[in-house]
């Protein structure tokens, strides 16, 4: 046995004289004897030589360049017995001196050999069992360790999520066997703002799982008074940075959302990309930075994005993306866009869409590599256009009234300022022309304004008593004419509105004509 | 609000510069043309100061035009200033930005 070999440790019964007196012993120690221990080393001549002897070695008649027969004849031993297990040396019994003083006989070799022969093979199963007992107690060791990392993990984990009104927020962790060291955090700060974070310890276990609970606390301290993405990135850098082991780094999306105008600011430490899921398929937010923790002084652009109502939002951690299928063929990136880009009718079910995908990729029994981790954020919004009308008189300068409460109804909505200053002249000119042409300045007469907010569409509609009337096609007015005198300085209405908005429509029945202003809000034409 | 305009002229060292305050739309019409008197009376150069101005509507656009096209004739130039940037946009679609020197603020337009 190898491992037996490496170092050899037996021990040695010896008789002493001096506690004959001494009736019972206790403890398994046969008569009056001592154990002594004595060292055989791997290399030791004695090894070889007993592995091949016939049977009982006396020590006394052995030369041998030994330093384990000079160890066992100054412990007393005087007849060593190999104890050999399926052809293997697996010990030794070793006996001081007869008693009576004579020299081992031919019947007590005998008998001493037979005894050999029996003892081995019990020898070798309790040798056996006490290397499993030694592994079980490893495999334990490391699965308490494990429960260790674990219980930080989760103890680091919100429990609960803020659902700001109109949203839903929704994460998913699934811990590895081994504890990745994955984090993920959601806070609703007082101004109503919700500040989430994902991230990812290089590393394993019970250290990760430390440098995790320390990141994810610092990124929240950081994160109470500091309302700037990169800033935060860049503090808790240079706070990890030369506290955490120096092959050790932690990947970090950090970003906050006004859940009430959809505005996104985020910045990334190293970590996957999130996905955008659109009306038509998936975009990749892109935003890049040094991993946290691994050089001091870093700055971390921050990337601004608008979300719009029925949009969602989704992080993940590379146990997503590098999870392999039996054939070794990874989940990877094109494919998680391919999830989020796919329209389901599932509202909110995104997390257990890209999960079950996932599933099916890697099979049954799959062992995971590594932490999963999930975030969604959508924006439920209102499937229905939000619609706001009101009737307005129809006299001169109502149109600043109009403009004032598109103004006021479209706030918060997330349009662009610029955009809302293009509205609101739109909007005025639109009324103006309600007002003189469509109901020919009659002050019995009313302006209707509608308001209505679709997916990916703002329309101010605005609707006069002019029916059967059509807007002539406007070209752009020839400023030189006007100038030389040729044209009319006027007629600058209809230009504006049309450059102002993105689509103008308008229509018409026989008593009523309406003009529809168009905003695109998936960030179309942004003036 | 101050939203009634009004079209206060004062001579600068080199211009006639006029204060456009409140809502530029039809009704200013006669206030502009005083205004545009007033400070032409004195000076080759018009400085339109646009700070003051809450709102401004194709109406007011004519007037603009109808001042640009006097001055030509007058052979007077037109500066602004003080113009927002929806406005600044404004002047840049209609092209009334390409017969006027626009500065940013009051204080490099008379530098």
């Amino acid at each position: 046995m190898t491992t037996w070999t490496q170092t050899l440790r037996r021990r040695i019964t010896r008789r002493t004289p001096d506690d004959a007196a001494d009736p019972l012993p206790d403890s398994g120690q046969l008569g009056n004897a001592e154990a002594v221990a004595v060292e055989i080393e791997p290399n030791d001549p004695i090894l070889a030589y007993l592995q091949s002897a016939p049977g009982p070695v006396e020590l006394d008649a052995l030369e041998l360049d030994s330093v384990a027969v000079r160890d066992l004849r100054a412990a007393g031993v005087a007849l060593v017995v190999p104890l050999i297990s399926s052809g293997e040396l697996i010990g030794t019994l070793n006996l001081g001196p007869r008693l009576s003083e004579q020299g081992y006989s031919t019947d007590d070799r005998r008998l001493l050999d037979s005894l050999a022969a029996q003892a081995a093979p019990a020898l070798r199963v309790a040798q056996l069992v006490r290397e499993q007992e030694a592994e079980a107690r490893e495999r334990q060791k490391m699965e308490q360790e494990l429960q260790v990392a674990q219980l930080i993990q989760q103890h680091f984990l919100p429990t609960m999520l803020p659902q700001p009104a109109g949203w839903s927020i929704e994460a998913h962790y699934r811990p590895a066997r081994a504890v990745g060291g994955d984090f993920y955090d959601v806070v609703e700060r007082p101004d109503g703002r919700i500040v989430f974070a994902i991230g990812d310890v290089t590393d394993k276990g019970v250290p990760a799982a430390m440098v995790m609970a320390a990141t994810r606390s610092l990124l929240r301290s950081a994160g109470t008074d500091e309302l700037s993405p990169g800033a935060v990135l860049a503090q808790v850098n240079d706070l990890l940075h030369g506290d955490i082991p120096s092959r050790m780094f932690v990947t970090c999306l950090y970003g906050i959302l006004d859940p009430r105008s959809g505005e996104l600011r985020f910045a990334n430490a190293g970590h996957n990309l999130p996905f955008l899921q659109t009306d038509d398929g998936a975009d990749e937010l892109r935003a890049t930075g040094m991993p946290l923790g691994l050089m001091p002084g870093m700055s971390y652009a921050e990337v601004e994005h608008r979300l719009l109502p029925g949009q969602l939002l989704l992080l993940h951690s590379d146990g997503v993306t590098e999870a392999h299928a039996p054939d070794r063929e990874m989940f990877g990136t094109p494919r998680l866009h391919d999830v989020v880009a796919g329209r389901a009718d599932d509202r909110g079910g995104m997390l257990a869409r890209v999960l079950s995908e996932l599933e099916g990729f890697t099979g049954i029994g799959w062992e995971q590599e590594d932490d999963i981790t999930l975030m969604s954020l959508r924006w439920e919004g209102q499937t229905a256009p939000v619609t706001a009308e009101r009737v307005f008189p129809s006299r001169r300068g109502i149109e600043r009234e109009a403009l004032a409460w598109v103004a006021e109804t479209v706030s918060g909505s997330g349009l662009a300022p610029a955009r809302a200053e293009s509205l609101k002249t739109a909007v005025a000119e639109a009324v103006m022309n309600a007002v003189e042409h469509g109901n020919r300045g009659d002050e019995t007469l009313s302006v209707e304004v509608r308001v209505e907010r679709r997916a990916d569409e703002l329309v101010v509609a605005i609707t006069d008593r002019g029916g059967g009337r059509t807007i002539p096609i406007t070209e752009t007015p020839d400023i030189e004419a006007k100038l030389r005198g040729d044209q009319s300085p006027r007629g600058w209405g209809l230009f504006l509105i049309q450059s102002l908005v993105d689509t103008v429509r308008e229509s018409s029945d026989e008593s009523r004509h309406t003009v529809e202003l168009v905003l695109r809000t998936d960030g179309g034409n942004e003036r | 609000m101050s939203d009634r305009f009004s079209a206060a002229t004062r001579r600068e060292e080199n211009a006639g510069v006029i204060e456009l305050a409140g809502v530029l739309d039809g009704e200013a019409a006669g206030a502009m043309t005083e205004a545009y008197a007033a400070a032409a009376a004195d000076a080759d150069r018009i400085l339109l100061n646009f700070e003051p101005m809450t709102f401004m509507n194709s109406s007011g656009i004519a007037l603009m035009v109808e001042l640009l096209a006097r001055a030509r004739v007058e052979g007077r130039a037109v500066h602004a200033a003080g113009l927002s940037d929806h406005y600044r946009h404004i002047f840049e679609i209609t092209r009334l930005s390409d017969f006027m020197t626009i500065h940013d603020d009051m204080a490099s337009a008379v530098a």
